[in-house]
C-alpha cells in the first residue's frame, strides 16, 4: 500500500508534465487538423533554455531560488513560445492548404531540424544539474518503507493546476480564446466574421510552446537532466496522452496526461521498466481502436 | 462597389509588385531580430560538463552574431528570390517543342536508367566505394517501392515501416545462425514473416485513417525496435546479431575456397565478386518489387487501392472491399520490406537495433513522397538524389541530419507533391459523358 502511494504521487508528478505538453497537441490538432510533430522538440529545447538560464543565473551570484526559478520559467516561456512561432511560421503556414501529407512531413523534417539543431549546439551528451529544489515532507513511514512528497515534486503539481487555470480562464473568456474556439469551428466563417485567422493559429503555437516550456523546465527540476533526444518519447506520450483524452478537449489532453503518467509508473513499479515505453505505445493503439474519440472527445462525423 | 474599382487596380500593382528595398530592409532586420532571440542562448552560450562533474558554460558571441549576420542576408537574399520568381502559384507556360522534348526526355530515361545500373559493376568494377553506395542506392530504391505500395498507390500513410525492414533482416539473421538455413530459404520466409506482421498490424488499424494511422504506424515501429532491445535472449538485445553467413550462389559460396565460385570458374579469387553478386542480388529484388507493384497495378486489387486512396467513402459506396484492400496493400508493402531487410543483414553481417530507427521510416517515406507518391521512375530517382545528397554530406558528420530535416521543410514547401508530381490514377475516364434524362428517369433507370 505504501508502495503503490508512493508510485500513485511519482505517477500524478509525471502526468502533470505529459499534460503539459499534450495541451500544445490537442490545441494545435484542435485548430489545424495536423500533428505537430516538432511539438516534442519544442518541449526539449524548453528544457535546454531553463537549464541555460539557470546556470547564467547561478553564476551571476544570485541564490534566492524563488526569484531564480521565476526568472527562468519567464525566460525559457518567452523563448521557446517564439521557437513554437518560428517553426509555425517557416515550416506549417505556407502549407496550410496544400494536401494532406505536406504539413505532416514539413513537421516530421522540423522535428529533425530542433533535435540535430540542439545536438549540433550544445553538445550530445547529457546534461544534469544539481538538485536545485531540495527538502520534502515524509507523509508516512512505517515498517521502513517512506512515503515522500518532495518539494520539486509540489512544485510541479502546483505550477501545472495553476497554468491549467489560466489558460482555461483565458480560452473560456477573453477573446483570443474565443477567436480560438471560432477557428476550431470554421476557419472560412470566423474569417468572414473578422478574426484574423493567420494571428490566432500564430498564438496557438505561442501559447502550446509556452506551456511545453513550462513541462522542460519541469522536467529539469524533477529529473535534474536534460538531452537533445528526450523530446521524441516524450512527445508520442503526450499525444498518446491528448488523443486517449479525446484531441481537441484541454481538460482531457490533462486527464489523458495523468493516466499515461501514472500506467507507467505502476507498470514500471510492477511489471517491468525496460518495456514501458512499449506499454504506453500500446495503449495509444488500444485507444485509436477502441476508443478513437478519447475519453472526452466529440465523435467525428465523416461527410461526403 | 469598392471591390469591383480596387480588381483592375491591384492587378496593375501585381504586375508591378516590387516592394521597395526599404520593405526588404525591413523584414530582414525583423527576421535577424527573431533568430538573435531564437538563438541567443541555445548558440550565445554553450554549456558542458567540466573536469570536475559540475556543469559550466562558457559564450560564443562569434558564432552567434555569424548566424544572425546569415540569417539577415539570407532573409534579403529570400525575399529577392521570391520577387523574381513572382508570386507562388503561377502558371509557367512551357512552349509545346520543348514540352514535347521533355516527354520524349521523361520516356527515355527509364530505359537508360535501367541501362546504366545493369552497367555500374562493370564501369566502376575497381571502384569499391562506388558498388557499395549503389547498393545502398538501390535497397532505398526497393524499400521506397515497397512502401510506395502503402503509401503510393493505397494512400495509408506509414511511419512505421521501418519495423518490417527489421522484422525481415531479424527473421534472416536468427534463422541463418540458430538453424543454418540458407539465404535463399529464408529470403521468401523473411518476406512471408513480415507480411504477416503487415496484416498483424493492418487488423488494428484498419478504421484509422491520415494522421491517427501515421501515428499508430509510428508507435507499432517503435514497439517492435523496443522489443528487439529487449528481448535479449532472441535477439541479443542491443548487441545485435553476429556472424551472419553471407549469401551463396544457389549454394556456391564466394569464397577462396575450393569449392567457391571462383576455384569453380577457374578465376582468381576477389572479394569483389561477392560486391558485384550482392549489387545484382538488390538489383534483382528491387526489380521484382517494380514488376510485381507494376502488374499489380493492373489488377482489380491495384485499382481497388488507387480508388481507396482517392477516396475511401466513394469506395466502399462501390462495393469494394476496403478491409482487405488494405490488408493486402499492408502485406505486400511489408513483404518488399521484409525481402530488403534479410538482404540488408545479408550484405552487414551484422544487425542490431540501431539501424532500425524511426530516421529510416523517415527518409524512406521521404523518398516515396518526394519521388511523387505513385510514381516508380520518381521513387527510383528520389532515392538516388536523398541517398547520393546524405553521402555528399557524409563529412558534415552531425550536420547531416541537420540538413536532412532542412531539406525535407524546404522541399515540401517548394514541391509539396514531389520532385515528379503525378498521381494520376492508371484510369479514368476521359470523357465526361453526357447521360439522357431518359435513362434516370424514376422508375426505368
Amino acid at each position: 500500500m505504501d508502495y503503490f502511494a508512493q508510485q500513485l504521487i511519482n505517477g500524478i508528478v509525471l502526468g502533470s508534465i505529459y499534460g503539459l505538453i499534450a495541451i500544445g497537441y490537442t490545441m494545435v490538432y484542435g485548430i489545424v487538423g495536423m500533428i505537430n510533430f516538432a511539438h516534442g522538440d519544442i518541449f526539449m529545447i524548453g528544457g535546454f533554455i531553463a537549464l541555460i538560464s539557470f546556470l547564467i543565473l547561478v553564476s551571476f551570484g544570485l541564490t534566492v531560488v524563488p526569484v531564480i526559478l521565476l526568472i527562468v520559467l519567464l525566460v525559457s516561456m518567452a523563448i521557446t513560445a517564439l521557437y513554437g512561432w518560428t517553426v509555425e511560421r517557416i515550416a506549417y503556414r505556407p502549407l496550410r492548404h496544400s494536401f494532406r501529407l505536406a504539413p505532416m512531413l514539413s513537421a516530421i523534417g522540423m522535428s529533425f531540424v530542433l533535435t540535430n539543431y540542439s545536438q549540433v549546439a550544445q553538445g550530445a551528451r547529457v546534461k544534469p544539474v544539481p538538485p536545485i529544489i531540495t527538502g520534502g515532507y515524509t507523509l508516512y513511514e512505517a515498517d521502513g518503507f517512506v512515503v515522500r512528497l518532495s518539494n520539486v515534486q509540489i512544485i510541479v503539481v502546483i505550477t501545472t493546476v495553476v497554468l491549467l487555470a489560466i489558460f482555461t480562464w483565458m480560452v473560456a473568456r477573453t477573446r483570443l480564446g474565443r477567436d480560438m474556439r471560432a477557428c476550431e469551428q470554421d476557419q472560412t466563417m470566423a474569417a468572414l466574421l473578422g478574426v484574423d485567422v493567420d494571428r490566432t493559429i500564430s498564438m496557438t503555437f505561442v501559447i502550446g510552446a509556452a506551456l511545453a516550456a513550462v513541462a522542460g523546465m519541469m522536467y529539469l527540476l524533477y529529473y535534474g537532466l536534460v538531452d537533445f533526444f528526450m523530446g521524441f518519447v516524450a512527445g508520442i506520450k503526450a499525444f498518446t496522452a491528448a488523443v486517449l483524452g479525446g484531441i481537441g478537449s484541454l481538460p482531457g489532453a490533462m486527464l489523458g496526461g495523468l493516466l499515461i503518467g501514472l500506467i507507467e509508473t505502476m507498470w514500471s513499479a510492477y511489471f517491468s521498466v525496460e518495456y514501458k515505453d512499449v506499454a504506453a505505445f500500446s495503449i495509444l493503439i488500444v485507444v485509436l481502436i477502441f476508443l478513437p474519440t478519447g475519453l472526452l472527445g466529440r465523435p467525428e462525423v465523416e461527410k461526403v | 462597389m469598392a471591390g469591383v474599382t480596387a480588381a483592375p487596380a491591384s492587378r496593375s500593382s501585381a504586375a508591378s509588385y516590387a516592394p521597395g528595398a526599404a520593405f526588404i530592409f525591413k523584414k530582414a532586420l525583423i527576421s535577424a531580430l527573431v533568430a538573435l532571440v531564437l538563438f541567443s542562448l541555445m548558440i550565445g552560450v554553450r554549456t558542458d560538463a567540466g573536469p570536475d562533474g559540475q556543469l559550466t558554460y562558457w559564450t560564443r558571441f562569434g558564432d552567434l552574431a555569424a548566424m544572425v549576420a546569415t540569417v539577415f542576408g539570407g532573409s534579403i537574399v529570400v525575399e529577392l528570390l521570391r520577387q523574381w520568381w513572382g508570386p507562388v502559384g503561377t502558371v509557367r507556360i512551357v512552349p509545346p517543342s520543348v514540352q514535347s522534348g521533355l516527354a520524349v526526355a521523361r520516356r527515355a530515361i527509364a530505359p537508360l536508367l535501367l541501362v546504366f545500373t545493369f552497367l555500374v559493376p562493370v564501369i566502376f568494377y575497381n571502384e569499391r566505394y562506388i558498388l557499395d553506395l549503389g547498393i545502398l542506392v538501390l535497397t532505398y530504391v526497393m524499400l521506397g517501392w515497397g512502401l510506395n505500395v502503402v503509401v503510393g498507390l493505397a494512400g495509408l500513410l506509414d511511419l512505421g515501416y521501418v519495423a518490417f525492414y527489421a522484422v525481415g533482416a531479424y527473421s534472416y539473421a536468427l534463422l541463418a545462425t540458430n538453424f543454418g538455413f540458407s539465404f535463399w530459404i529464408c529470403l521468401p520466409l523473411a518476406g512471408i514473416l513480415a507480411a504477416f506482421c503487415g496484416v498483424l498490424l493492418g487488423f488494428p488499424v484498419l478504421r484509422l485513417r491520415g494522421d491517427y494511422l501515421a501515428i499508430v504506424t509510428l508507435a507499432f515501429g517503435e514497439i517492435i525496435r523496443l522489443v528487439i532491445i529487449n528481448w535479449q535472449s532472441l535477439t541479443g538485445g542491443p548487441n545485435g546479431v553476429t556472424g551472419i553467413p553471407r549469401p551463396t550462389l544457389f549454394g556456391i559460396p564466394l569464397t577462396p575456397g575450393d569449392d567457391g565460385l571462383a576455384a569453380m570458374l577457374g578465376i582468381e579469387f576477389s572479394t569483389t565478386h561477392r560486391i558485384v553478386f550482392l549489387f545484382y542480388l538488390i538489383l534483382a529484388l528491387a526489380l521484382l518489387t517494380n514488376w510485381v507493384t507494376i502488374r499489380l497495378r493492373r489488377l482489380p486489387i491495384g485499382r481497388a487501392w488507387e480508388a481507396l486512396r482517392e477516396d475511401e467513402v466513394a469506395c466502399r459506396a462501390l462495393g469494394i472491399n476496403t478491409t482487405t484492400t488494405k490488408l493486402t496493400a499492408f502485406a505486400t508493402g511489408a513483404m518488399f520490406g521484409g525481402l530488403a531487410g534479410a538482404f540488408f543483414a545479408t550484405r552487414q553481417g551484422f544487425i542490431s537495433p540501431e539501424s532500425f530507427t524511426f530516421h529510416e521510416s523517415a527518409l524512406v517515406l521521404a523518398i516515396v513522397v518526394l519521388g511523387g507518391m505513385g510514381s516508380q521512375l520518381g521513387v527510383a530517382l528520389a532515392a538516388l538524389v536523398m541517398i547520393g545528397g546524405f553521402e555528399l554530406f557524409r563529412g558534415l558528420e552531425q550536420f547531416r541530419m541537420l540538413v536532412f530535416g532542412l531539406a525535407m521543410v524546404l522541399l515540401m514547401i517548394w514541391r509539396p507533391r514531389g520532385l515528379i508530381g503525378h498521381r494520376a490514377p492508371t484510369v479514368f475516364l476521359h470523357h465526361n459523358q453526357a447521360i439522357s434524362s431518359d435513362l434516370v428517369k424514376e422508375g426505368h433507370g
